[in-house]
């Protein structure tokens, strides 16, 4: 499920730096450059993607992100944006600390798992979930990490990162109406201004 | 009406045809990277499509060790295409529909431009050994002479491969506001040892042959032959991938078989090929240019007189960057176009990576492959859309 994510632009100054680490088809990277002007690269791995990325004059660099980010020096960018990709790497939490050596600042996105309807799904079918926001079966997912906002919270916690913003994004009801009163439960996606 | 979609559609995949070499006499005097100077010098080129009436959709081509000015289309006499015809043409990634195309055979090479085989005007006989070296950065600037001898303000891009990229960078330094592209394909900021080691040897093997005569052979009139297919086996050898040997020709035999009892030799297929490979390039290239541009490639070092720092050299470009390498490739390795990749993106510059999967070696740049194909015809029609949206 797509959530509008645009409110992230007012996190990003004008003519800064942005790394879109797994940008996709470039999108979301060519809205923030024409918006705010920024310099900005995406990274991504799917040949269909990077070629959408072109179309648009997007700068795209061919990089799997699970053979790490070295060769980018150390806070050589203002923002670190990564969309609902931490779920589908290797070392989440390696790649986190690397959006914020590469960055000054970090702005992640995923699902949370732990939104009350797949905990429903998983615990009253007993089978793992598949809903519109993580439309997969469990053999072919790209999402090899199941976490909640309390996981990342935790996370965040144990390894010192200092949270800005957190916004929680739910569609329809009772989501939408609850997110912010038991985020846990009712957010879809969460998102997390984050840094050092 | 259908006739007429059909003869579109071919078209749009088509070759551009007929083509005819133009020879420009440039009279500018070109001052050397050595401090030679050439009073005057003779460029042989093609060009494909049609000039823009602002001038503003030209597309430089630039050929590597070996190429020349024939990158696409047919000649009357010669039925075997220019050396990019697969990605010249109409509908093709560098549409001639769209852009005015110029391949250019630089300065050293041996196919019409000056260069060892030319008139040496003080002696009245081929310059032959006595050739001035020549860098990358003679090419671009006589390159440039061209530019303003056929009107063209700013290039709408510089395309090339191996060497070509080296130009297309060289380009984008000495020339910032002459290009708003640069697209560099399986190339690198400077040779690595390995790369040299190669040049060397293939360099040894022409000096060694004795109709080189020191490099002045065609007073001799000699050609080192053996020298040169020795030389180019070499190169060859090292434009290929394991995999694709492997595939092409495994360990197939072309003649004899190996069952014990037999005293004649066996000659693989790979030793067939290689040579007669070796054999049809040294009936036209000539020695001394294979000399002269092996060693362009060898001195080229894009970062040296920026000390050595490839962020503050390309912090002086202007253009856009498209840069693409190919897996099997370990000339120009991804590695080394990744190096050119970051360099970019540290000094701030828009740049695009595309990491092409390919078993065909250095080779690979020439050939066709659906994904590079769709790349960079993608990325050159965003150009083409600007550019006929501002007309």
């Amino acid at each position: 499920m797509n959530h509008n994510i645009d409110f992230i632009k007012q996190w990003i100054e004008p003519e800064s730096r942005v790394l879109d680490v797994g940008c996709g088809d470039g999108s979301l990277l060519a809205s923030i450059r024409d918006q705010r002007q920024v310099r900005g690269y995406g990274l991504e791995i799917d040949p269909n993607s990077i070629a959408s990325c072109v179309e648009k004059g997007v700068n795209v660099i061919e990089q799997d992100l699970n053979k790490g980010l070295k060769n980018f020096a150390d806070q050589s960018f203002d923002t670190v944006l990564m969309t609902h990709t931490l779920q589908a790497l290797r070392y989440p939490h390696l790649v986190l600390d690397e959006i914020l050596r590469i960055g000054a600042k970090g702005i992640v996105t995923f699902p949370n798992f732990g939104n009350w309807r797949t905990r429903a799904y998983l615990s009253l079918r007993g089978r793992m979930p598949v809903t519109k926001q993580l439309a997969y079966q469990w053999y072919d997912t790209p999402n090899i990490h199941f976490f909640t906002y309390d996981d990342f919270e935790a996370l965040c916690k144990e390894r010192n990162i200092k949270i800005l913003h957190r916004q929680f994004l739910a569609n329809g009801f009772p989501d939408a109406m609850l997110k912010s009163v038991w985020p846990n439960l009712f957010t879809e996606t969460a998102v997390y201004h984050l840094s050092r | 009406m259908s006739l007429e979609t059909s003869e579109i559609q071919n078209d749009r995949s088509g070759s551009v045809g007929l083509v005819k070499p133009q020879t420009a006499v440039i009279e500018q005097p070109l001052k050397l990277a050595c401090g030679v100077v050439l009073p005057n010098h003779t460029l042989v080129y093609e060009t494909y499509g049609t000039l823009n009436k602002n001038n503003t959709n030209a597309i430089l081509i630039c050929h590597a060790l070996s190429g020349n000015h024939h990158a696409a289309g047919i000649y009357e006499q010669d039925a075997k295409p220019g050396w990019w015809d697969q990605y010249i043409g109409p509908g093709k990634p560098i549409d001639s529909n769209r852009f005015f195309i110029i391949c250019v055979n630089n300065i050293g090479s041996c196919f019409g431009s000056t260069g060892p085989t030319s008139e040496n005007p003080e002696t009245g006989k081929p310059y032959g050994a006595d050739f001035p070296p020549v860098r990358a950065r003679d090419w671009v600037e006589s390159q440039r002479l061209l530019m303003e001898h056929l009107n063209i303000d700013c290039w709408a891009a510089v395309v090339g491969g191996s060497l070509g990229g080296m130009q297309a960078m060289r380009w984008s330094l000495e020339h910032p506001d002459k290009l708003q592209h640069a697209v560099v394909i399986a190339s690198s900021m400077k040779l690595t040892a390995q790369n040299i080691a190669f040049n060397e040897i293939a360099r040894k093997a022409i000096k060694s042959d004795a109709d080189f005569c020191g490099g002045n052979y065609l007073q001799e009139n000699k050609i080192p032959h053996q020298g040169l297919a020795l030389a180019r086996m070499i190169g060859h050898v090292t434009y290929l991938s394991d995999e694709l040997m492997g595939q092409k020709f495994g360990r197939d035999l072309k003649a004899g078989d190996l069952l014990q009892g037999k005293t004649e030799p066996v000659e693989f297929q790979i030793e067939s090929y290689l040579n007669y490979q070796g054999d049809k390039f040294s009936d036209f290239f000539d020695a001394n240019s294979y000399i002269l541009i092996t060693k362009m490639l060898d001195y080229f070092d894009l970062a040296r007189e920026y000390n050595h720092d490839p962020i503050a050299a390309f912090s002086h470009a202007q253009c856009k960057f498209l840069v693409v390498s190919f897996s099997s490739d370990w000339r120009f390795s991804p590695t080394r176009s990744r190096e050119i990749t970051d360099a970019l993106i540290a000094a701030g510059k828009d740049v695009s990576y595309i990491a092409i999967d390919s078993d065909h070696g250095h080779d690979a740049f020439l050939l066709p492959n659906e994904r590079y194909q769709a790349a960079l015809g993608g990325y050159l029609s965003r150009l083409a859309d600007q550019l006929e949206g501002a007309q």
